[in-house]
């Protein structure tokens, strides 16, 4: 008996010697046909996917033309944003960017690892899942209740109790006291950067808690085993271990940060100004985005802004991408440890 | 032999390093839960004075005058309806390639790489997209282009959970369907989404809770519309950007119905989480 | 078959949105200075006629924006377009009615009215030279006033305004320091303050900040009874912002010889000219591509110009004068459709 593959690719025996040809039943030729559609469907769609990034980046590299011939390079170092003379550059929202998210980590990262580190650690098992979710919760708020919450709440309690207080304090002190100077406002950098701060905390934390997890428990017991305090273990076993994987979660947090706009838009005070002091306002290439585009008169200035946004996209995809990459080395490598 | 006694200053030092570290971790979470209560807090604080019926009924007032959301709650219902329904079959159908088709190739781990960087793109930039793509084109703003924008949104967000989910599905249930005689393609809808359902409905609460909030796509595309209107064609209201609107001004009872809607929204997102997180608990069992 | 059945009801669901349930709104989009009573005219008017004005207040220079790319039926701007904008874009412009840009400040224990500035004061507060309340340029002014030892926070606008126009227009008049520095526009390059989002946003900024100064339209004063300050002007008195001072320093406007209606009221002479104040125009194509459109949007100030006194001296705005509304009604007979026959 030889065994005859009929089109589904499956074999089937024939029950006789005698083979007649009989041709194909409908219902089988439908299938392929809806074999090679459903599969041709699904791969459209994935590939449209894969090509929306690369279409998101021509279209703003399109967009931003007019501004990129006008300023070259230039654009990346001037600190100008002058619409009447239709001159423009990028430093100031640049630099409010990095700062606001570089504030935003300084703060985050310390209390997303003490979160992790109680969820993983100290946390009686039963209280792990409801602490869980209520980090959770607070990613799940959108952005625009930080910004009004920030600029109705948080800005006023800020300005009146905890600026003068870092003026008194920390303000005094030559050379980091410059930081601190300037009249207090409530709104600023160092604001926006708190307000951050509590956004990617969760994000951070959901990283850290998931990677922390992946510590196999024979490693940690070994080191318990051999009078480690919980500290040590922390730090010489779980943190060397799932190294790569915290500063992937951490980039994560660093790419949400930067991309940020309302939570920053409502109390960074939309200033196109340098100052060393925290306390003054500034501008995010987010929230210059958000205030101006709408109103942004002429092509020059338009394109200027959507210089603006190309920057902010090449800046969040490198810093996502090197995330990404980071978290699956940690994965692939996990296979490979005993 | 003697053991080492174990109280010398060594140990006595390890410990209250210790303790210190762990009292921090507390600390921080304390930290953590705090800002969690005060946001919600005075998100409920102040919604109870802004929560009316009339915030479903009547339209967004001109500056100085009393009014409600209604339309800008109509408004977002519309856009992220329709992005939701643009974002969501797109988003299963490409997971689905991922999940099922993507054992070889380049196309499948490419994709999962440049989707997992789309989900936590700014949405800002999104904005800029779909305006210069469409908008641009058509000369105005419109509902259907801010529901491609939220679509945008919500693609990346199906891709993944679809993914995930499908990926979960044993391939012993796979491989008793087809070699039963099934057909790939029935093989993939009639059992694979079937296992994953709970999970991929999952993941559309989850986008939809995700565009909910979402302002800055919107802010180039829906724009806002101080009327009630059907017309997808033309700017619709919807709620974030009203929020935005109404919170940056000096009105009062601006004011109070931009609490009111982010309360709204607010309620809508964590209802969805918990909505999302309780199915999926339960469609695994 | 539970798939076809989705599939109908989706179907039909987005035959009824895509049909327009209601009379066509009229798109407009820009000033914030002229934002109040846009939205109580239009409220009036909807009332009376059923369309509705779907006006965004996105500041002047978005207006400008939106009607240049055709996005809008009508764009609203406090700068008025010179001669050869108008003619390049195709536009034609025409005042609705008269404002003034007031400074507003934040201080404890200052009463409205109760606080003098001259132009060249204002301006150094604004180029960052004056920094403190307690300053003896601000003293001098202000003998019997208790100037706290607060800082100065200048909040300015942080989109394209024509509020922003007016007042580096009037700043760029009394200061020649500001004008050689930082000049006149409607987004200008500030050397000092935070920046607020339309008039609403300097509003709210100067509510929120102690030791704030910010200029707003009046009617912002009005709404939000802000504490405003009293201005030099051009005859040496300290003028109150209200309608009266308004209308003092149009009236020596001469609309008619102006070129396309462009005019500058800042700085105006005469006795008890408000120094500040300035007309906020509408832009609109003198080729009409959707004349029903653009016929809708000249009814609606045509009803504005007729009945709209009333609502506009609530809000302290001074209406235009009938002689000048004749004028520009004649004008509009220059919109013309796509075939040349004018819309009106």
């Amino acid at each position: 008996m030889s065994a005859v593959l009929d089109n589904t690719g499956l074999a089937t025996a024939e029950p006789s010697a005698v083979v007649a040809f009989t041709p194909r039943p409908p219902v089988l030729r439908n299938n392929a046909l809806m074999d090679a559609v459903f599969r041709n469907l699904t791969r459209f769609f994935a590939f449209a996917v894969f090509s929306l990034l690369a279409a998101i980046l021509v279209s703003l590299v399109v967009g931003s033309m007019p501004s990129i011939r006008k300023f070259g390079l230039g654009f990346l170092a001037s600190a100008q944003w002058d619409p009447v003379q239709d001159n423009f550059g990028a430093l100031v929202p640049i630099y409010g960017t990095v700062l606001t998210s570089a504030i935003a980590l300084a703060i985050a990262i310390p209390v997303s690892l003490g979160i992790s580190v109680f969820l993983t650690e100290l946390s009686p098992v039963w209280l792990r899942r409801p602490l869980g979710t209520a980090i959770e919760m607070l990613a799940a708020i959108p952005s625009i209740i930080y910004g009004m919450w920030g600029l109705f709440v948080f800005a006023p309690v800020f300005q009146d109790h905890v600026q003068p207080f870092l003026a008194d304090t920390v303000g005094k002190v030559p050379g980091l006291g410059i930081l601190f100077s300037g009249p207090p406002m409530g709104i600023g950098m160092l604001a926006a950067g708190i307000i951050l701060a509590i956004m990617v905390i969760p994000f951070i934390t959901a990283v850290m808690r998931d990677v922390f997890e992946l510590v196999p428990a024979m490693l940690k017991e070994s080191a318990y085993g051999l009078g480690s305090t919980t500290w040590e273990v922390v730090r010489g076993v779980v943190l060397p271990y799932t190294k790569v994987g915290v500063i992937g979660g951490v980039m994560l947090g660093l790419g949400r940060a930067l991309g940020e706009t309302m939570a920053v838009t409502f109390v960074i005070g939309n200033a196109h100004d340098f100052s060393a002091s925290l306390f003054m306002p500034g501008n995010s290439i987010a929230s210059a985005l958000a205030n101006e585009f709408n109103e942004a008169v002429g092509d020059v200035y338009t394109s200027a802004l959507i210089e603006l946004g190309l920057i902010l996209f090449l800046i969040t995809t490198i810093v996502l991408a090197a995330s990404k990459l980071l978290l699956l080395r940690l994965a692939r490598g996990e296979g490979t440890r005993a | 032999m003697a053991t080492a006694s174990l109280d010398n200053p060594t140990y006595r030092r390890r410990r209250r390093t210790n303790a210190v570290m762990m009292a921090l971790s507390v600390v921080a979470l304390g930290f953590g839960l705090f800002w969690l209560a005060w946001i919600l807090g005075e998100l409920l604080w102040e919604a109870a004075a802004a929560f009316r019926p009339s915030i479903f009924l009547r339209m967004t007032p001109p500056p100085g005058s009393d009014g409600g959301l209604a339309n800008a709650i109509f408004g977002s219902v519309l856009m992220s309806g329709a992005g939701t329904l643009i974002g969501t079959p797109i988003g299963i159908l490409a997971g689905t390639y991922l999940a099922e088709y993507g054992q070889r190739g380049w196309l499948a781990p490419a994709t999962r790489f440049i989707n997992d960087v789309l989900l936590s793109a700014p949405s800002i930039v999104i904005g800029l997209f779909v305006y210069s793509v469409y908008v641009a084109r058509v000369h105005h703003f419109s509902g259907w282009a801010g529901a491609c924008a939220l679509a945008i949104i919500v693609i990346p967000v199906v891709v993944r959970t679809t993914d995930d989910m499908l990926k979960l599905v044993p391939n012993s249930l796979r491989e008793a369907a087809v070699a039963l005689g099934c057909p790939r393609w029935k093989m993939i809808t009639r059992v694979s989404y079937r296992a994953a359902r709970a999970g991929i409905v999952t993941g559309v609460l989850l986008a939809v809770a995700r565009i909910s909030g979402e302002t800055a796509p919107l802010l180039f595309t829906g724009l806002n519309n101080q009327f009630w209107s059907t017309d997808m064609n033309r700017p619709m209201a919807n709620l974030p950007v009203v929020i935005f609107q109404f919170a940056m001004s000096p009105y009062d009872e601006w004011h109070r119905l931009a609490w009111g809607g982010a309360a709204l929204i607010t309620l809508l997102v964590l209802g969805l989480n918990i909505a999302a997180r309780s199915l999926f608990a339960r469609g695994r069992n | 078959m539970r798939a076809k059945r989705i599939l109908a009801a989706a179907t039909l669901a987005a035959a009824a949105l895509a049909t327009q349930a209601f009379a066509a709104d009229i798109t407009g989009a820009g000033s914030t200075f002229a934002y109040p009573i846009y939205s109580k005219w239009a409220e009036a008017y909807k009332e009376k006629t059923g369309v509705g004005l779907n006006y965004q207040s996105i500041g002047s220079g978005g207006g400008i924006k939106q009607i240049i790319a055709k996005t809008v039926d009508f764009g609203a701007s406090d700068m008025p377009l010179t001669v050869e904008d108008l003619q390049k874009d195709g536009l034609q412009q025409f005042p609705t009615c008269i404002g003034g840009a007031i400074p507003a400040v934040n201080l404890k224990g200052v009463k409205p009215g109760e606080l003098k500035l001259t132009g060249a004061v204002i301006a150094d507060i604004y180029l960052g030279k004056v920094k403190k309340w307690n300053d003896a340029e601000i003293r001098s002014l202000n003998p019997h006033v208790k100037l706290p030892d607060t800082a100065i926070t200048p909040v300015h606008r942080s989109d394209g305004s024509g509020t922003t126009y007016i007042w580096s227009d009037y700043l760029s008049k009394v200061s020649e320091e500001w004008k050689s520095k930082v000049g006149k526009g409607t987004s200008i390059n500030w050397p000092a303050g935070v920046g607020g989002k339309g008039n609403e946003g300097v509003a709210s900024y100067v509510q929120r900040i102690n030791g704030a100064i910010g200029y707003v339209e009046y009617a912002y004063v009005l709404q939000n009874h802000m504490t405003y300050a009293l201005v030099k002007n051009s005859e040496g008195e300290y003028v109150s912002p209200n309608a009266k001072s308004f209308q003092a320093a149009a009236a020596g406007a001469d609309w008619a010889a102006a070129p396309g209606m462009n005019l500058m009221l800042t700085d105006a002479p005469g006795k008890g000219a408000w120094p500040i104040a300035g007309a906020t125009f509408i832009l609109v194509h003198t080729t009409a591509d959707n004349p029903a459109n653009e016929k809708q949007v000249l009814d609606f100030f045509k009803w504005a110009y007729a009945n709209g006194s009333r609502i506009a001296e609530s809000l302290d705005y001074v209406p235009m004068p009938p002689s000048v509304a004749k004028l520009i009604e004649t004008n509009w007979k220059e919109i013309k459709d796509a075939s040349g026959k004018p819309i009106i």
